[in-house]
């Protein structure tokens, strides 16, 4: 369904991708991990030509995303639903207008129809009661999921979702889990997933990307990644300071900055 | 004797200024293909005629109160200040002419456009603005709809139509505020008051000529308001300049385009 081949990105002088290769079979469900700043999100934009790499190249359902016309892209991006981060709700519409935006946009379906399909998929994120509610009267995780039911409303073959369980409580995080199981299981939906969280992600993905670096440093099942050996694994999943990956931003020395002399070592 | 060291000028400011220049200039150039992206997604915006509506409201509707009380103040303003200076020259008669094509032709379409922008065109900056800072304009993308033909060109259009419609009102509420002032309160005859007005205006010349204007104008403060609020950085600080900016650069160019106008409609 995707891949990705050799792809290279330089943002604002820092190098984000340095040539990273990645395959995602259809029907499977693929998380991409990695240190915050790792360039997770800027992946999903080059899936979806949102912000085109400098370098490689980038299938999408058998399409080279980086040589799409604006209107080819458009085509595309109708196959695909994109939970964003901070969900992206359009504040001016209610609950309901938002899950409906994409279908009074593309189809011209009865209101009845449209009613229904909103209706149905409100009710698989648990919030058709408040489908009268604007997007500034929900809490965060309301907002996500919502966005979510926004982002399944056409049943797209591919979805990407940028970060689905931050503000989550833990009965809602469990539902949201279940759906993207389930989705994946009765449409044959692909799904990526961008997370942070390994004890949800892997309760539901079939493969694991680790990205550090500008490469991939580890992939495999959940289960290879816990008991993988590798420096950046132990690390990024141990949730340890020391590693490969630095806690801290580039400094100088802490005691200079807190003007005591250097200490020589 | 010992020489003092000649001081070299400091190339700095002046790369400094360049580069300025040379930003402004490329901001130039960009807001003149962002209108002809606007132009170009307008026929597809028609399919969102519900949305053009829904922003003439926005924009034209809601303008109402205050380019109505401007324009009844203006128009009291001038009133006053022509009568006193034509009853020097015994001219009070010539009150209604001079009102009327001053409103017409000169401050209908020109204080309506820097009103409309302090009220419209920030709200519309503000609004697109936040559309991107909280990635709505990005959602919309991805939902496969262009925002150049759901957001830029139905409030482009809503600000060319609503700009005319709003300069009709400031004049009415402006020649009724003059007639309040010069009839009513200081006595000159309300024949003499419109007569001398419908006998020396001239439709095309006047009327239909500062509708032209008001519409460039609209179209102007609408192109500014948009482009502020699509290229503003994505931070409450960069909608707040980006505000700034609408006003600031809208009042500007509508007085420098209404010379230009004005030099090319007499």
């Amino acid at each position: 369904m995707v891949e990705v081949r050799d792809v290279r990105t330089t943002l604002n002088g820092k190098v984000i991708f340095d040539g990273i290769d990645l395959e995602i079979p259809r029907g499977k469900i693929t998380a991409i991990m990695g240190p915050s700043g790792t360039g997770k999100t800027t992946l999903l934009r080059h899936l979806t030509g949102q912000l085109m790499p400098d370098a490689g190249t980038i299938l999408v359902d058998g399409r080279n995303v980086r040589t799409l016309s604006r209107n080819d892209l458009f085509d595309l991006r109708e196959k695909i639903g994109y939970l964003f981060q901070n969900s992206a709700l359009l504040t001016d519409f209610s609950v309901f207008e938002n899950v409906a935006f994409p279908l009074r946009q593309h189809l011209k379906l009865p209101e009845e129809l449209v009613r229904n399909i909103v209706l149905t998929k409100l009710q698989a994120v648990g919030l058709r009661g408040a489908a009268e509610l604007m997007p500034s009267e929900l809490s965060g995780g309301m907002a996500r999921r919502v966005a979510l039911a926004r982002a399944i409303v056409r049943d797209p073959m591919l979805i990407l979702y940028d970060e689905p369980f931050v503000g989550l409580d833990p009965i809602a995080l469990n539902q949201v889990l279940k759906l993207i199981r389930i989705l994946n299981d009765t449409l044959g939906i692909t799904s990526i997933l961008v997370a942070h969280e390994f004890a949800a992600v892997a309760r539901v993905v079939d493969h694991v990307y680790l990205i550090a670096a500008g490469k991939i440093a580890a992939q495999g099942t959940p289960d290879e990644l816990t008991r993988d050996d590798s420096p950046w694994t132990k690390q990024f999943f141990g949730g340890e300071a020391d590693g490969p990956v630095p806690f801290h931003y580039p400094a100088r020395d802490y005691a200079l900055d807190l003007g005591f002399p250097a200490v020589s070592t | 004797m010992s020489s003092v060291p000649k001081q070299m000028p400091d190339p700095a400011p002046r790369k400094h200024e360049a580069s300025r220049i040379g930003e402004a200039l490329a901001q130039v150039g960009a807001c003149g293909l962002f209108l002809f992206a606007i132009l170009a997604a307008i026929p597809k915006s028609l399919r969102h005629i519900r949305e053009t509506v829904r922003q003439i409201w926005f924009v034209g509707a809601m303008s109402l109160v205050i380019i109505m009380t401007s324009g009844l103040f203006v128009g009291m303003v001038l009133g006053l200040q022509l009568y006193y200076v034509l009853s020097i020259f015994g001219g009070t008669a010539a009150l209604g002419t001079v009102v009327s094509l001053s409103l017409y032709r000169e401050l209908g379409p020109v204080v309506t456009a820097l009103l409309f922008a302090g009220r419209a065109g920030t709200s519309v900056t503000a609004e697109i603005g936040l559309m991107r800072a909280t990635d709505q304009l990005s959602a919309m993308e991805m939902m496969a709809v262009d925002p150049m033909a759901y957001v830029a060109a139905p409030r482009f259009l809503a600000c060319v139509i609503a700009m005319p419609l709003l300069a009709c009102v400031f004049n009415a509420l402006g020649i009724f505020g003059a007639h309040l002032v010069g009839v009513t309160w200081l006595g000159l005859d309300n024949g003499t008051f419109w007569s001398n007005m419908t006998s020396s205006v001239d439709v095309w010349k006047d009327v239909v000529n500062g509708l032209w204007k008001s519409c460039a104008f609209g179209a102007v403060v609408a192109l500014i308001a948009v482009f502020q609020g699509y290229t503003t950085p994505p931070t409450s600080e960069g909608v707040a300049y980006a505000t700034t900016r609408t006003v600031v650069f809208s009042s500007i160019v509508v007085l420098a385009l209404d010379f230009v106008m004005t030099a090319f409609l007499m």
